[in-house]
């Protein structure tokens, strides 16, 4: 445990990329299993035990101290599992002889009830960053500044492995990941055939300038729903989301209509004109994230399908070392084999050169329609986003994928709610860097959900200032973008506000400052 | 209290001794004044007489110039200011500071001004005074605020030093009593080799020097090459840290000493690295020690979290208010 809270403890004060990932590393290389391989599932965020919420927390610290003294201190800290840590009266020297992998056994079988006292006798027996670290483990909030994929990389580099191969392998296992240990000692790398697991997607780059040769790429429509996977292997069939949360249950209704084996690449669209127009539609899709059932009536109302893009894997063949119109004729000759109410096929849309796409582009009036992919005719489906492979030319440029960083009350009626956001972008050295704040563009609906949002993931408070956990992305909507002196960032909104709630998006997919400045007016 | 005004009357720009028309620590110029130590929130310019230990005057003449009616007053002597007897004893906070005790009509007041208990090789260490109304600040007066043993602290600045050998360890700490501290804590442990000084640290050394503080060798940063700053500790005032100036230094870990350092967001706001918990305050356990040590009638508190240190002396039964003191508190002085 003292490992690992020291590497929690150093990652909180350590500001560059790659002191991070050495940091990560080191520890990795130097922790036995099971251990490292729950420090692991920590710091990707895979760590989650159901009993240990931070309500427990709370119970166990008002056994040992003052209500009031806990509230004063917990209003000048900003973070209760700190507050905690801190606080908690020290009897005797702390042994610090708790095990890291006996303390995740622990809370994986403890009940709600026992909770609180379980993890008062593991305070006790560490010192104030031992208690930071295990609060934080214990109710799954880590929150250390790292995403998933940096903890990954650190993997990757401590063993010698690619970081790609690691992705490839890493949603088909589990903590405390005993083969992929294995496999940076030395040993075989994992293999999960014959499991419905998620491969990374591959993302596009915004078409910042200029255009491209249409011999050299292939164009199609760009639809506005939720990017996913369809997984199936024997009879089971799962869906994936772009962070590869696995969203079977919300979508029965595609599940249960896959017969085919192998992995697809689609957008989840809603059919129908019985709704309240496109975005409307979107909403129900974003309405059913994350739900364990969906009722009938919603799948009635809103009946969803899937417009395939691709095909990854076709039948236990893996494709995507092939080029893209090889890809894309075994998608086409399986669409015969797909039930026509649950998928059809994203059409390629046929445009003599890049000024007729233009013109296609600016008179289409489908509301689904974001815009235009444009694909290389010959790429490979490599994970990520890689220059010069996939472009995204978006039909309406004038919003960003930004990422909720800090929440203040708004004034009059909405005074009780987090109505004020502040968003960012991702500068150059992989930081969020704020690039604006707006407070309107969502209904009552969305701020209520928004506000509890702010109040479930905030990590400090600075007065009336609530920062945030920087995972809910927001399309942001503004009129223009300028220069300014005044932005870490660099650039100004004009008139920013919200248009959705992308809970569909990870963080690390939200667009970078880079692409923001190609805006500037 | 009883109705008629106690002789003692707390003003929020300082505490008036009324017998003996004397300030305590005023935030204003006045006629007569008793500073308990040189930190500029307790020690201002402009006053007409001012009573106060040789090491504070040295100190407010070094940052001030000389004061027309200076009166210096040894640990342990006692004045008589119109009936009031006063006397000055250790606080333990920084070199020269002060506990003023006070006596009038068989009343016993101490103002503790700041205070620290733990050793510091740099002050003469805290006395214990009892008292009848213990006047105490509250600085880091919250359960969260418990400083680790001051060796621990120093020993990991000497690890990062050593695993750092290409750059340099780059400390933050308060001109007064904060920087003295870290380098006669760094000699205790053994450590000797020149401590580097950001220019505004020179003088309050050499002024610690002048007073018998063993410093050891400490240069300029001003004039010595980057490279012979390589595998080397470098004090600067904490606003320095983020500033052009440590652009001049090889490859800075950023560290601060400051009892603020217990609170990660703190040190994360300036971009600290190394965040050291070395504080020239008493810590929560040391304020509640003292007030069960001294066993006053009452407790008032003049600044800092006061609020937690009334809700203790409320759970432990003991009398207490709050002064509510403006303008104390400068923040680097943790
Ligand atoms: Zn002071
Ligand atoms: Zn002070």
């Amino acid at each position: 445990m003292q490992a690992f809270s020291a590497l929690v403890t150093q990652l909180g004060y350590t500001r560059s990329r790659n002191a991070k990932v050495a940091l990560i590393a080191d520890y990795l290389r130097a922790t036995p299993d099971p251990d490292r391989g729950w420090a692991l599932a920590a710091l990707t965020g895979e760590a989650d035990f159901a009993a240990v919420k931070s309500s427990a927390v709370r119970t166990m610290a008002m056994e040992r101290v003052d209500p009031e003294l806990f509230r004063l201190s917990r209003d000048f800290v900003g973070d209760t599992a700190e507050t905690v840590a801190l606080i908690w009266p020290e009897t005797a020297p702390p042994a610090n002889d708790l095990r890291l992998a006996d303390a995740v056994d622990a809370f994986a079988g403890v009940s709600r009830a026992r909770a609180p006292a379980l993890l008062a006798e593991y305070m006790d027996r560490l010192d104030s960053d031992g208690r930071y670290a295990l609060i934080k483990l214990a109710t799954g909030a880590m929150r250390v500044g790292i995403s998933a994929r940096l903890a990954k990389t650190a993997f990757a580099q401590a063993f010698g492995l690619e970081v790609d191969a690691v992705e490839e392998v890493w949603h088909a296992l589990s903590p405390p990941y005993a083969s992929l240990f294995a496999w940076g000692d030395g040993g075989p790398r994992p293999d999960p055939e014959g499991t419905p697991y998620f491969r990374p997607f591959m993302l596009a780059h915004p078409l910042e300038d200029g255009t491209v040769d249409l011999a050299d790429y292939a164009a199609e429509w760009k639809w506005d729903g939720i990017r996913i996977q369809i997984v199936r292997v024997g009879d089971d069939t799962r869906l994936f989301s772009r962070g590869g949360d696995d969203i079977t249950p919300a979508f029965p209704d595609i599940a249960a209509h896959m017969p085919v084996e192998g992995v697809f690449d689609g957008e989840l669209l809603v059919r129908g004109a019985a709704q309240m127009g496109e975005a409307a539609s979107f909403n129900a899709l974003q309405q059913r994230l994350g739900r364990k059932t969906v009722s009938a009536k919603m799948l009635a109302e809103a009946p969803a399908f899937v417009r395939l893009y691709d095909l990854l894997i076709d039948g236990t063949e893996d494709l995507r070392l092939l080029p893209w119109f090889v890809r894309r004729e075994r998608l086409e000759a399986r669409m015969a084999a797909l039930p026509a109410d649950r998928f059809d096929l994203s059409q390629i849309i046929a445009a003599q050169d890049f000024d007729e796409l233009g013109r296609i582009r600016d008179g289409a009036r489908d509301a689904a329609i974001e815009g235009v992919m444009l694909k290389r005719r010959d790429s490979l489906y490599v994970p990520g986003r890689r220059v010069g492979l996939w472009y995204k030319w978006k039909r309406d440029p004038l919003s960003a994928d930004c990422v909720m960083m800090y929440a203040q009350r708004g004034s009059g009626k909405r005074s009780s709610f987090y109505s004020d956001y502040t968003f960012g972008c991702w500068n150059e050295d992989g930081e969020l860097v704020p690039v604006g704040k707006a407070y309107s563009g969502f209904s009552d609906t969305e701020l209520k959900w928004l506000d509890k949002f702010v109040r479930q993931n905030t990590l400090n408070r600075f007065g009336p200032v609530r920062e945030v956990e920087k995972s809910l992305v927001l399309e942001v909507a503004f009129d223009s973008i300028h220069e300014s002196k005044r932005h870490k960032s660099g650039i100004a909104m004009r008139f920013p506000r919200i248009s959705r709630l992308r809970r569909d998006k990870p963080a690390a997919e939200a667009d970078t400052v880079q692409t923001l400045r190609a805006l500037i007016t | 209290m009883s109705s008629a005004p106690h002789w003692i009357e707390p003003h929020p720009h300082g505490i008036f001794v009324r017998p003996a028309n004397a300030w305590i620590d005023p935030s204003r110029p006045v006629s007569r004044a008793l500073v308990t130590h040189g930190h500029a929130d307790h020690a201002r310019g402009g006053h007409d007489a001012v009573w106060a230990t040789p090491e504070t005057l040295a100190i407010i003449n070094l940052r001030y110039g000389r004061y027309p009616g200076e009166n210096a007053v040894e640990y342990g002597q006692t004045l008589d200011l119109n009936g009031v007897k006063v006397s000055f004893h250790p606080a333990g906070h920084v070199l020269g500071s002060a506990q003023i005790r006070m006596q009038y009509r068989g009343e016993t007041v101490v103002v503790t001004g700041d205070f620290k208990r733990r050793p510091d090789p740099s002050c003469a260490a805290f006395e214990l005074v009892p008292c009848d109304i213990f006047i105490t600040e509250a600085t880091f007066g919250l359960p969260v605020f418990r400083h680790p043993p001051t060796s621990d602290e120093i020993a990991k600045l000497l690890a990062m030093r050593a695993a750092h050998p290409e750059g340099c360890v780059l400390v933050g700490a308060y001109a007064l009593g904060k920087a003295q501290r870290v380098i006669t804590e760094l000699r205790a442990l053994g450590y000797h080799d020149p401590i580097y000084l950001h220019g505004a640290l020179e003088k309050m050394c050499a002024l610690y020097a002048d007073h018998g503080i063993a410093m050891g060798p400490l240069l300029p940063v001003a004039g010595t090459d980057k490279a012979d700053l390589k595998g080397s500790i470098v004090l600067a005032p904490p606003s320095a840290l983020a500033d052009r100036w440590s652009r001049r230094l090889p490859d800075p870990v950023t560290s601060m000493a400051s009892g603020w350092m217990r609170v990660r967001a703190r040190a994360q706001q300036r971009g600290v690295e190394l965040p050291l918990i070395i504080s020239d305050h008493a810590d929560w356990d040391e304020l509640t020690t003292t007030i069960r040590e001294v066993a006053p009638k009452e407790v008032w508190v003049t600044h800092g979290r006061e609020e937690a240190l009334l809700r203790w002396c409320e759970l432990h039964q003991i009398k207490a208010r709050a002064l509510a003191l403006v303008g104390r508190e400068d923040e680097d002085e943790g």
